[in-house]
């Protein structure tokens, strides 16, 4: 019977394989080139075209839009949270004209454009002036800015009904027996257990909602209010100057990015006991 | 041969043909066809938004397509530039993106063409610059639907392509490629309806689609709650053909999942 007496002696390591140059390396690289010489020239063009004049005159402006966009957005968020709660029971109940009457609120307004909503509300209404006036609701829908946040407040509020159900009927059907079999009323077990639940559910599509707002607010500049593309399309104008769109992108970025982190933040913090 | 077609288009054109909706409806209103009405206008502005959500539509696929391929590669490089793309693009409100495209593009052909010696004033047309941007937006939130899609298929997939002796190419065409589809349709149904409504806002930029011409026409007949409320149904019915429409794709998609 024969054994080993020696071990084989280490030896070296396979040589390490040479990372070629592939072809996705040399598609990264030339993309990122691209980006970084488009973002070179956008700062190029900025230091370039720097005139003191133009900033002192335009840049309070562009503060001013900015607050006027974050403003209408927020409101019209609020208010569309308000008005999509009965809209979402609507949409929920048995009833068949009223779950009829909410689907085609929702159907309407989600498959229209927003633009051609503003118009319908701000020169459609607009020429009914001597009724509007009779009812007294003529200073209402003579303001682009009122008009803008209806159109915005209608608008969500169709979208955020379509979230606030999917993340109720999302529940499951033990919740609300568990609920029911520890004799709590429906109106508590919905308030304490159904809706915390759902809430949870409904935070990304929330946050998604908002940012949509944000973007789509933009439309209001074209019925002459003077939000953040307002101002940019009065600068433009003026001045024929193509930074003004560039700075008006930095803004809208900056809104953005700010606004996801945010959320990002928030869900991750109210979903820490969900963590596993 | 091409007048028969014409002929034949011509007859069954939903809008102004002589069985339209215009023709039918609105024979001595406001929306007549013709001299007397806004039909014939309205209905080319319909066409114009098809054309453009049309023409947009190959484009942002193929442009999303490669962006999400890149941000599913290894190369770290190529997956921070796809994300730089999603990030602006995403960001940014779609009319600025079109405006920035639309004055962009002219000043970029400006100075190209200055420097190659000619000093004139060049107007790009509005169709092109309305598809561009709409197709850097569209490219932009269909490569997240495609990246998720691929998530979706098990590496397994791959590699029995591998295994069957297929080149790379020949496994995404004939194995990734058609489970794809059938998972990111949903999706893309959703973005088509976005990009059906984004298409409203070429009519700020000059292009004559549904939402310019009802403009036009109210503001010339004074009408003009009426003319923007038909903007509204007409963007209405497209979106419930549409969806008519990717509901039949859907099943056709998933003929083969039933019995299994």
């Amino acid at each position: 019977m024969s054994y080993v007496r020696e071990l084989i002696p280490p030896r070296a390591p396979p040589a390490l394989a040479v990372k070629s140059l592939a072809p996705a390396r040399i598609a990264g690289i030339g993309v990122l080139l691209l980006w970084a010489a488009l973002a070179i020239s956008l700062v190029f063009m900025v230091i370039n075209g720097w005139d003191q004049d133009k900033f002192q005159r335009y840049g309070p402006r562009y503060l001013h839009g900015l607050w006027t966009t974050i403003s209408l957005v927020g409101l019209a968020v609020i208010l569309g949270a308000i008005l999509s709660a009965p809209v979402a029971y609507a949409r929920m109940a048995r009833n068949r004209v009223l779950n009829g009457i909410a689907y085609a609120y929702v159907y309407v307004f989600r498959s229209t454009p927003l633009l051609a909503q503003l118009f319908l509300i701000y020169y459609g209404l607009g020429s009914f002036r001597p009724e509007l006036e009779a009812v007294g609701l003529w200073w209402f829908f003579r303001e682009a800015w009122y008009c803008g946040l209806f159109s915005l407040t209608l608008n969500t509020a169709a979208y955020q009904a379509e979230i606030l159900r999917g993340a109720i009927e999302s529940v499951p059907r033990g919740q609300h027996e568990g609920a029911a079999a520890l004799g709590l009323s429906k109106r508590i077990a919905f308030r304490k257990v159904v809706l915390p639940q759902a809430l949870i559910v409904a935070l990304r599509p929330y946050g998604n909602e908002i940012v949509l707002m944000i973007k789509g607010s933009a439309v209001v500049a074209i019925v002459t209010v003077y939000d953040l593309m307002g101002e940019t399309r009065y600068a433009f104008s003026r001045t024929f100057d193509y930074q003004t769109y560039l700075w008006a992108a930095i803004f809208y970025l900056a809104i953005v990015e700010a606004l996801r982190h945010l959320w990002a933040f928030i869900e991750a913090r109210l979903t820490r006991h969900l963590k596993r | 041969m091409s007048g028969f077609f014409s002929a034949l288009f011509s007859a069954l054109d939903p809008l102004c043909g002589p069985v339209g909706l215009f023709s039918l409806l609105g024979s001595n209103s406001l929306v007549a066809c013709g001299e007397a009405g806004w039909g014939d206008e309205i209905a080319f502005g319909v066409k114009v938004t098809i054309t453009l959500a049309l023409a947009t539509l190959p484009v942002g696929l193929i442009i999303g397509f490669l962006i999400a391929l890149a941000a599913q590669s290894e190369e770290k490089l190529l997956r921070l530039a796809a994300g730089i793309y999603t990030t602006i693009f995403r960001g940014l409100p779609e009319l600025l993106t079109l405006f920035i495209v639309y004055y962009g593009l002219q000043i970029l052909i400006q100075a190209v063409l200055a420097s190659l010696g000619y000093e004139g004033r060049v107007e790009i047309n509005a169709f092109f610059a309305g598809m561009a941007a709409l197709a850097v937006v569209f490219s932009s939130y269909s490569s997240e639907v495609l990246l998720s899609a691929f998530r979706a298929i098990p590496r397994g997939q791959y590699e029995a392509g591998d295994a069957l002796g297929l080149h790379r190419s020949r496994t995404m065409l004939l194995v990734i490629l058609p489970q794809l589809i059938r998972i990111a349709l949903p999706g893309l149904t959703n973005l088509w309806l976005n990009l059906l409504k984004d298409t409203a806002y070429v009519s700020v930029i000059g292009l004559a689609d549904i939402l310019r011409q009802t403009g036009i026409a109210a503001r010339v007949s004074k009408e003009a709650f009426f003319f923007y409320g038909i903007a509204c149904m007409l963007y209405l019915i497209l979106a419930m053909i549409s969806s008519f429409g990717f509901g039949f794709i859907e099943r056709w998609a998933k003929r083969s999942e039933g019995h299994r």
